[in-house]
């Protein structure tokens, strides 16, 4: 099979398990899942092949695998749908086809496969847990979830639109694939819709999301209309963008690329939650962990950031672009990570450190860094996806202790409720503590360290100086939470029952963390800087791969100790504090960082519904709909209506009553009436009056004859 | 002699209508036996013009038929089709056959869905007016056009009158009756106008479109009479500021009734501007495009902010068609390829669209007796297959891509920021506000929590309706996977429109 044709086949197994799954499978739980986890697997093999076809191939910058076929045709072409793999590609393809599957298969284990059916679940609330007798007592143990088949059609349509993303070939299909997965995240983060924060997360989210979906494709619709194609392939060619980037508009001054390059980013800034359209993360944790580990982590936020490197030759041209690029990005590395130090749910912490580590990139990308994003996004999506299933995985332990307990006011994903799980739940704990390493950036073992040091490297070696220390800040407390997260929740002793009985999850559960926590570490290793530490390496393999997808090798920037430094202090130095300031914190109330403007997320959701949401009722309801339809528009209508009405009994009354009824009709028919009476008389009915009148006015008409005819 | 098909396609629901009147009352499974019987084969004849249209590549007026009629003053019937009317003639046929469907309803006396109150006139009248719409479609002659559409516009007050809803219907009738009567005088002044106009210019007086086309009509004639053609007619469209008939004539009108006033009357006014509008009076159109694209760009985002607020169902969809056919008249507006192929794609795809919406509404409303979304919920447990229908139909409504909606509104947006970009960034406001009141009306009639008093009174949905949902649904699903089946047959009648105004 030729690698084109493969690449053509990598998005299609999930589809069909998704359409398998909805027509005919949805009542056997296990032929869904091995359904979908089967397309998992087959997408995953695809995408494997064609990665090693395209490590092997030579050039592969230059000539990459395509092809396309035309799809909607338009007023002089087609757009076109197709597929592309060029370094970039399948490095993303790489991570996406790993992450995809380990998610599916923990998805198996998550919710609880095996399990006896809860006592009182219904579909559209997490499951309660059923009762099974076991040697004569009974005791309650986690149920299978009732809509099972369901998740798993929806996270296969999900993996349809990640991957369609990652293969096309043009602006088009990408953003088919990004809306197929806002759609998919709104019914994943909404799926036990029985909960009203659910629906509520659910719709935020995809909202949120829209309206940076709006601006990206009003960027989409320029750059057609500018450039006549939306092919990668097309954009790019040197002319083309010597046309955009100079081509002025009527917009803040930027040129025509930079504000296509705007209107794109600001489909980034929704998709991969930056400020200020991040508000529906947090809240997207809401949905089932699975969902939180694939959706708001590994891929579908990473879509925003993949957009913008894939973009990055047409929007790199624009320095003001750029600008804002940086600041929005280490703006928001630094903004979330402050949040997710006051946070107590184990889940959100990770949310607000996915904002934040998505901020690296965007920066990264601000600083012309092509190849560290490239590369943390990587990296991030591993570590990332390692994390919240291991969060996941002790939320499910948590879940053993609280059913087995009985006490069912324990929450189980605060971390406060948590401690000591290093004991009960080891493989979880090991793994989790290799993601949270990644995380803060733990030197030299890690494949966080070596990516962020990347992007540290270049802000530093591009002389983007502030851009830097605002990156190093957020680096030192994300150590720092991650540190007091393992903390509280690993190490230490169990602070509830609960915890005390928390419990090892399934192999389905814990072999994806294993095979996760090797990429944490080791994929790192493939971008090791050539001059690090001033030693002469081997080249970068990332750095030479990736880089060559841009028609220009980005150079790499020189080592510095400076750097290196402050990489080493701020992770360490966090992953120590946040160990000392939490190992005796024994409740919320004793942790000094509960700060209210923090732990309310600096009141944006209320600052939003205050100029936003409030507003946009006010108007659709008061302003378009009483006071335009009903008050203008029907208030013209029915004044027409009462004028109409007004002007017919007017003329009903003084014209037609008055004047042709009473005086010409009535008054014809009264002079009739009269006349008719008088000459009465005349109707004598003798002979003779009528002989005589006769004989009268024959005298009268003859002398008048007479009179007439003599005189003329 | 070549099978006359599209004189069948018109006369089929006409003479059915005859035949339903002679049955007897009470005989009302027959009554509706017939109906669907006439609307299946109008359907499968205009399913079978559409195909033939694709597949052989046809381009400009085909399956022309023409009779003479009144031959002194140049009236004839005059049948024929081309790229933009075929996929209308098509929707056409469809929503007569869903909607029959949809009518047949459940007897049982618990549910009494669908329509049960004297089926044999109500069918009758409703095949009445699907008549006067395939029709217009197929006219080409002016005067025929002005006959059909007449035609279709006047069971519209019985149907409303009769089997509406008593609270409003009076008034709606009436509302709808006026809008359109007045705007079809005005429209038909300009007409006569053009007849007269183009009889002494060329010596010829007729009423036939392709005679009249090539009229010569001078800069100053077109610009004094395409307001009045155009928005006379464009009235039956719902374009703002006149589209207020629109949403209280869905409210009020039954469901299948419904169906067909968004699904296909609203097209025949977008249809018939731009066939004797623009096509007719290309200097004008050239003349007036930015009143109308103001006038459409309003309607764009002033329906979705209406249809965001609406706590009736009913109105909220109401409310999103004028944003809609607001779409649909921007891309008339444009007088560009993409943006009239796209006005042509979006009149059959929000036909269809909104035809669904209707229909599952109609549904809730005649299980539940209510239609304010408020009270209720839950509904996705009852009638799943219902509620699977109507989010593809808002998926469809909000533009995702791999649906007929995004097909349409893609070219409409492109030929849009081409002409005027920023009137394409104010109308996408729209697409954030339809996705957020069609994603919150799902969410609470669907899956929100079930009100106690609807607790057991709910029953799922017919076989017949199943068939009705599904139909559609594919056509949507079809054209956003495929839009090769539709989009180049738009194309080709585009591409005549285009060489009418100079080959702009």
């Amino acid at each position: 099979m030729t690698t084109e044709t493969l690449i053509w086949l990598i998005p299609l197994p999930p589809i069909l398990a998704f359409f398998l799954i909805v027509l005919f499978t949805n009542r056997n739980k296990a032929l869904s899942h091995t359904i979908a986890v089967g397309a998992a697997f087959l997408s995953w093999l695809g995408g494997m092949i064609v990665f090693a076809r395209a490590i092997g191939a030579p050039e592969l910058g230059r000539e990459p695998f395509a092809s396309s076929i035309n799809w909607i045709p338009t007023a002089d072409t087609w757009l076109k749908i197709g597929v592309l793999i060029d370094p970039l590609s399948a490095a993303v393809l790489f991570f996406v086809a790993w992450t995809v599957l380990m998610i599916f298969l923990y998805s198996v284990g998550y919710h609880n496969f095996g399990q006896p059916k809860g006592d009182h679940d219904i579909a559209g609330l997490p499951p309660h847990g059923a009762t099974i007798e076991e040697h004569g007592h009974k005791h309650t143990v986690p149920s299978i979830e009732p809509m099972y088949s369901r998740f798993f059609a929806f996270i296969s349509l999900f993996a349809f639109g990640m991957f369609t993303l990652v293969v096309s070939d043009n602006l088009l299909t990408l953003f088919v694939g990004w809306e197929i997965m806002g759609l998919c995240s709104y019914l994943l983060i909404g799926f036990w819709y029985g909960k009203e924060s659910a629906r509520n997360a659910a719709i935020k989210a995809f909202m949120t999301t829209r309206i940076g979906d709006v601006f990206m494709l009003l960027g989409i619709v320029f750059i057609y209309s500018a450039t006549g194609s939306l092919s990668y392939h097309d954009i790019f060619q040197p002319q083309v963008l010597h046309t955009l980037a100079s081509v002025p508009t009527p917009i803040f001054g930027l040129s025509a690329a930079g504000l296509i390059g705007l209107l794109l980013f600001i489909g980034t800034i929704g998709k991969s939650a930056q400020f200020p359209l991040h508000v529906w993360l947090p809240d997207a944790m809401e949905g089932p962990t699975p969902v939180s580990a694939m959706i708001h982590a590994a891929t579908m936020v990473s879509a925003g950031v993949y957009m913008v490197i894939r973009m990055f030759p047409l929007i790199s041209l624009d320095p003001h672009t750029m600008t804002v690029i940086a600041v929005i990005g280490s703006f928001t590395a630094l903004f979330a990570a402050t949040i997710a130090v006051a946070q107590n749910d184990i889940k959100r912490v990770l949310a607000y450190s996915t904002i934040s580590q998505l901020g690296y990139m965007i920066a990264a990308l601000g600083v012309g860094a092509y190849v560290a994003a490239a590369f943390h996004l990587i990296t991030h999506a591993f570590f990332k996806a390692l994390l919240f299933l291991g969060s996941g995985s002790v939320i499910h332990g948590m879940e053993h202790g609280v059913l087995h307990t009985g006490d069912h006011n324990v929450d189980p994903q605060n971390m406060f409720n948590m401690g000591g799980l290093r004991k009960k739940m080891p493989i979880t704990f090991w793994t989790f503590l290799i993601g949270g390493f990644a995380l803060s950036g733990f030197p030299l073992l890690t494949a966080g360290f070596w990516s962020k040091d990347e992007i540290f490297t270049e802000a530093f070696g591009s002389g983007h100086i502030v851009v830097f220390v605002v990156l190093a800040l957020a680096a030192f407390l994300t150590a720092f939470y991650t540190m007091r997260q393992i903390t509280l929740t690993f190490l230490g002793k169990p602070r509830t029952p609960a915890a005390e009985h928390a419990q090892e999850t399934r192999w389905t559960m814990t072999v994806p963390l294993i095979v996760l926590s090797v990429f944490a570490i080791g994929y790192g290793w493939v971008g090791i800087p050539e001059d690090f530490l001033g030693l002469h390496l081997n080249p970068s393999w990332f750095h030479e791969f990736v880089g060559s997808t841009l028609a220009v090798m980005p150079e790499a920037v020189p080592f510095s100790w400076i750097v290196l430094g402050t990489s080493l202090v701020v992770a360490l130095g966090g992953l120590f504090f946040g160990w000392l300031v939490y190992r005796n914190v024994q409740s919320a109330a004793e942790d000094k960082l509960q700060i209210p403007v923090l732990k309310n997320k600096y009141y944006f959701d209320e600052i939003y519904d205050f100029l936003f949401v409030k507003p946009s009722y006010w108007f659709a309801e008061t302003f378009v709909s009483q006071w335009m339809d009903k008050g203008l528009i029907d208030g013209i209508l029915h004044l027409f209506g009462k004028v109409t009405t007004g002007i017919g009994s007017a003329v009903r009354n003084y014209v037609d009553l008055l004047i042709i009824n009473r005086t010409v009709g009535d008054g014809t028919a009264h002079i009739t009436q009269w006349a008719g009476r008088n000459l009465r008389p005349i109707q004598s009915g003798r002979i003779q009056q009528y002989m005589l009148a006769s004989l009268i006015i024959l005298l009268a008409i003859a002398g008048l004859l007479f009179y007439v005819l003599v005189r003329v | 002699m070549t099978f006359p098909v599209l004189s069948v396609i018109v006369f089929t629901p006409l003479t059915a209508a005859l035949i339903i009147l002679m049955i007897p009352a009470q005989r009302k499974t027959e009554a509706r036996g017939v109906a669907l019987a006439a609307a299946t084969f109008a359907l499968l004849l205009s399913l079978w013009v559409y195909i033939q249209y694709l597949t052989q590549h046809l381009t400009g007026y085909q399956f022309v038929e023409k009779y003479d009629w009144l031959p002194m003053l140049g009236i004839s019937l005059h049948f024929g089709v081309d790229g933009i009317s075929a996929p209308l003639v098509l929707l056409t046929g469809v929503v007569m056959f869903t909607g029959v469907l949809i009518s047949w309803g459940d007897n049982n006396p618990h549910v009494m869905a669908g329509i049960q109150d004297r089926p044999r006139e109500f069918f009758a009248f409703l095949f009445i007016l699907a008549s006067g719409v395939f029709g217009v479609f197929a006219s080409l002659d002016l005067f025929m056009l002005f006959f059909f559409y007449e035609i279709a516009v006047f069971p519209m007050y019985l149907l409303i009158v009769i089997w509406g809803w008593i609270q409003t219907r009076e008034y709606a009738a009436m509302k709808l009756t006026l809008y359109l009567f007045i705007g079809s005088v005005v429209a038909l002044v300009g007409a006569l106008a053009m007849y007269w106009v183009a009889g002494r210019n060329t010596g010829v007086y007729t009423f036939d479109m392709l005679q009249l086309e090539k009229a010569g009509f001078s800069a100053s004639f077109q610009n004094l009479w395409f307001l009045p053609v155009f928005f006379g007619f464009a009235v039956l469209g719902g374009i703002w500021p006149f589209h207020n008939w629109s949403p209280d004539g869905h409210v009020a009108a039954p469901t299948a009734v419904s169906m067909f006033h968004a699904g296909v009357l609203m097209k025949l006014g977008a249809f018939a501007a731009l066939r004797v509008g623009i096509m007719l009076l290309p200097e004008g159109a050239k003349h007036w495009s930015w009143v109308i694209m103001l006038c459409a760009g309003v309607a764009v985002v002033y329906g979705a902010f209406i249809a965001f607020v609406q706590t009736d169902l009913k109105y909220m969809i109401g409310f999103s068609s004028v944003s809609h056919m607001g779409l649909v008249m921007l891309g008339l507006s444009t007088l560009d390829k993409n943006g009239l192929t796209g006005a042509g794609v979006q009149m059959f795809s929000h036909g269809v669209m909104t035809a669904l919406f209707f229909a599952v509404t109609g549904m809730i409303y005649d299980r539940s007796h209510t239609r304010q979304i408020p009270e209720l919920g839950g509904m996705n447990k009852v009638m799943p297959f219902a509620a699977i229908g109507f989010i593809i139909g808002g998926l469809v409504s909000m533009g995702m891509p791999g649906f007929s909606g995004f097909i349409a509104e893609f070219p409409i947006f492109l030929g849009v920021w081409q002409s005027q970009w920023l009137v394409a960034v104010i109308a996408s406001i729209s697409i954030i506000i339809t996705a957020a009141y069609i994603m919150m009306n799902i969410r609470k009639v669907f899956f929100g929590k079930m009100p106690e008093k609807l607790e057991g009174h709910m029953t799922d949905v017919t076989v017949l309706d199943k068939v009705a949902i599904t139909t559609l649904c594919v056509l949507m699903i079809g054209i956003g996977i495929f839009p090769s089946v539709m989009v180049p047959m738009v194309q080709t009648g585009v591409q005549h429109i285009l060489t009418l105004l100079g080959g702009a």
